[in-house]
């Protein structure tokens, strides 16, 4: 059963929720002094409140960041401490404790670091500490990223919402409920193009499964078969998500990126290089192993740039040994050629397996430019913007047509003079 | 108890969306059941990869279910080497072919538990699925009597597994005794579906090919082989004349809503703790109870 649901229940009939958050907080603190065998004191410490109660049954809070300590304190002083009667930024600390704690869950999941990381609240790394045998660098870049605000500077601005962008998706942390906070946030999820539109120009989903319809064709009606590439469809925004539904959500748009971020910040993610998961192919892929070194530069220009790819490509061609390629500077990370890299290496490997020739053609100075620009064109995804009447561009359909009708033999294709080996050997010597 | 989670593992496809549709529709149908804590689609051509997916799931408890039709390439190699199991070889299915149940295993990548299980296509409970999606197409749940039915296989061109998987269904049908005349045919070896009309005497014939989506095979070739149209692109009529016979061609009997049983069937043979999910999803399925039974809703004749 979703965590949700269950907590949901617990909660119900209570009238005021930062209440019901104080009273979940000291029956918590008594449960665990009934568990408690090793003579430690029994303590709620989080995000930067620290509750303890002693053999005396007199309470300690502590909030270094407000400046709060206070100690010998009864049941009903302490209660009335977290409820937020004297001080109003405790019941912030309290409610936060519970909608963490409680509500969200999953200590150390890559769901709750993923939620955390929507609002600026520090990462719950146990010790702080990189270990494992992670990609330092994209580890690095995790962290840098990270701006992470205290729990009153994060619930003044949960008040408005607090966005954050992954790949094209842009994410709102806010409150379910701003004018009576219990600590409850919800999530509205949206294309980051979409920030400036009127939400009622956009058509409002609540079910996450609906991502995967959009997700599945771009603006034009095409197929994606790389969820990362940069088409995603514009006009739709989910509102109100919980937290489990925004993770749903995401991984339903970029599915595995939050679980594969979530690994590089703790120093465990796997990646595999080129050589790896070519070595790794078989049956119609075993072939692409073959594919020379320089060849795989080429490939990750070609299909693992930001222009192509929003993942950030950490795999090279083998460990220590880069491609030139620039990998990106999205917030998740791409662990090892993808299906798609995979398919077309199949078809380059077997085409670089051939060998060079020379030919010989007739072209004029525009017509060897316009062969650049038609290559181009396609390249960049541009062939849809060329208008009709723009014979000034080489990629012009018009353009395309008359150069086929007057290069192009009887048989179709360019015409052309292939020299013979002996030929070029003999040009060449 | 421990949290559990459903993989479905699919091929999936770089060109046809349509080839992931019947994956993700049994999925929703079994996520309707909350069997499972965790339902997740994985796929060989799409995202969450197989080499991926696993790491997705907070369950520690994990079955894959291959939404393969036969053991072979697939179920035997790729999943299993991209799931990163241990230890994992085709041996530990002690399989005859047809067999495959399940073994427990650990992925490596992440330190789970990992039940991998056989291919829906070989579980008994597909047998059902062949005989409800007969009555899908023909819109009559007691189809059977002065009906053929032909079972469309691939064939053994690339796995001598495949044509066993429809061999065995095919066989089952047979000892029911429901249809008139029971035959396997293929689509690269005799007895060939491009013939089918030639191995049957009823005048009525049900064929349903056994693959796990629409694609080229169901939707192009095998219609145009049999003769129901020309060109595939003009749709054709269910029934169609051919010969002096009456085909009612069905589609990938994947995209039947009924998949989703075998799912769990699957699951379950496993030690998945299910509850009452096979009969909800029995019920839901049901074209009795006013369900599609069309999981992916394809183009058909006529569209």
């Amino acid at each position: 059963m979703p965590v949700d649901t269950a907590r949901r229940v617990t909660k119900m009939g209570m009238d005021d929720e930062s209440t019901s958050a104080t009273q979940r907080l000291l029956s918590t603190l008594t449960a665990a002094e009934e568990s408690e065998t090793t003579g430690q004191d029994p303590t709620v410490a989080f995000d930067g409140l620290r509750v303890t109660r002693d053999a005396d049954d007199e309470f300690t809070l502590t909030i270094d960041a407000a400046d709060i300590a206070q100690s010998s304190l009864n049941a009903g002083a302490l209660e009335s401490l977290l409820a937020g009667d004297e001080l109003e930024s405790v019941a912030a600390y309290v409610t936060n404790w519970h909608y963490w704690q409680e509500t969200v869950g999953g200590e150390g999941t890559a769901r709750r670091a993923f939620l955390r990381w929507c609002e600026h609240a520090s990462l719950s790394v146990s010790a702080g500490t990189q270990g494992g045998n992670g990609d330092e660098r994209g580890a690095e870049q995790g962290q840098k990223q990270d701006r992470t605000l205290s729990v009153p500077d994060r619930y003044a601005a949960l008040q408005d919402g607090i966005d954050r962008e992954w790949g094209q998706l842009c994410i709102t942390a806010r409150f379910a409920d701003v004018d009576h906070s219990d600590g409850e946030r919800v999530y509205d999820l949206w294309h980051v193009a979409d920030a400036g539109t009127d939400i009622a120009d956009l058509t409002v989903y609540d079910d996450p499964g609906e991502a995967r319809e959009i997700a599945t064709y771009d603006e034009d009606g095409r197929y994606r078969p790389l969820k990362t590439a940069p088409t995603l469809e514009t006009g739709w925004a989910f509102t109100g998500l919980s937290g489990e539904e925004l993770v749903d959500a995401v991984g339903f748009f970029y599915p595995a990126t939050i679980a594969n971020w979530h690994r590089e910040r703790e120093g465990n993610l796997d990646i595999d290089h080129w050589t790896e998961t070519a070595d790794r192919q078989s049956g119609i892929y075993e072939v692409v192993s073959e594919l020379p070194r320089e060849a795989v530069d080429w490939m990750a220009e070609a299909c693992c740039v930001d222009s192509q790819c929003l993942r950030r490509r950490e795999w090279e061609y083998e460990d220590g040994d880069e491609l030139d390629a620039n990998g990106g500077d999205g917030p998740f990370p791409c662990r090892e050629p993808c299906s798609l890299v995979v398919a077309a290496a199949r078809k380059w490997a077997i085409a670089e397996s051939e060998s060079e020739r020379t030919y010989e053609l007739e072209l004029t100075p525009t017509e060897r430019n316009q062969l650049e620009e038609l290559i181009d064109a396609v390249a960049d995804d541009r062939t849809d913007e060329i208008r009709e009447a723009d014979v000034n561009d080489g990629a012009n359909r018009y353009r395309a047509r008359y150069l086929r009708a007057k290069r192009f033999s009887d048989e179709g294709g360019l015409a052309m003079r292939e020299q013979s080996e002996t030929e070029s050997e003999a040009e060449s010597n | 108890m421990d949290m559990q989670a459903l993989v479905i593992a699919a091929h999936g496809s770089h060109l046809n969306p349509d080839a992931s549709t019947p994956t993700y529709a049994h999925a929703d149908t079994i996520r309707e059941t909350g069997a499972f804590d965790e339902v997740r689609e994985a796929f060989w051509k799409e995202e969450p990869h197989f080499r991926e997916v696993i790491r997705t799931l907070e369950s520690d408890e994990v079955f894959v279910v291959p939404l393969f039709i036969s053991e072979g390439y697939f179920t035997e190699q790729v999943i299993p080497r991209e799931l990163r199991l241990g230890g994992w070889e085709p041996d530990k299915w002690e399989s005859d072919g047809t067999s495959a149940s399940q073994v427990t295993l650990e992925a490596e990548d992440v330190g789970k538990t990992i039940h991998y299980c056989g291919p829906v296509g070989t579980h008994d409970a597909m047998t059902d699925v062949i005989v409800q999606r007969a009555e899908s197409v023909t819109d009559d749940p007691d189809v059977g009597e002065g009906f053929g039915l032909a079972v469309v296989g691939h064939g053994t061109e690339r796995n001598e597994n495949s044509a066993k998987a429809i061999e065995y269904h095919t066989e089952r049908i047979r000892k029911r005794d429901r249809f008139d005349e029971v035959k396997a045919v293929f689509m690269d070896e005799e007895p060939e579906v491009d013939d089918v009309t030639e191995f049957f005497e009823s005048d009525d014939i049900v064929v349903v090919p056994l693959f796990i989506a629409d694609g080229y095979h169901t939707q192009e070739d095998i219609p145009e082989d049999m003769g129901l149209t020309e060109d595939y692109r003009l749709g054709w009529d269910v029934p169609a004349e051919v010969d002096g016979h009456r085909i009612w061609y069905a589609g990938a009997v994947g995209t039947e809503g009924l998949m989703a049983d075998v799912l769990l069937e699957r699951a379950a043979d496993a030690g998945a703790e299910l509850g009452d999910a096979i009969d909800r999803v029995r019920q839901i399925t049901s074209p009795a109870n006013g369900a599609d039974g069309d999981a992916s809703r394809h183009s058909q004749a006529g569209d």
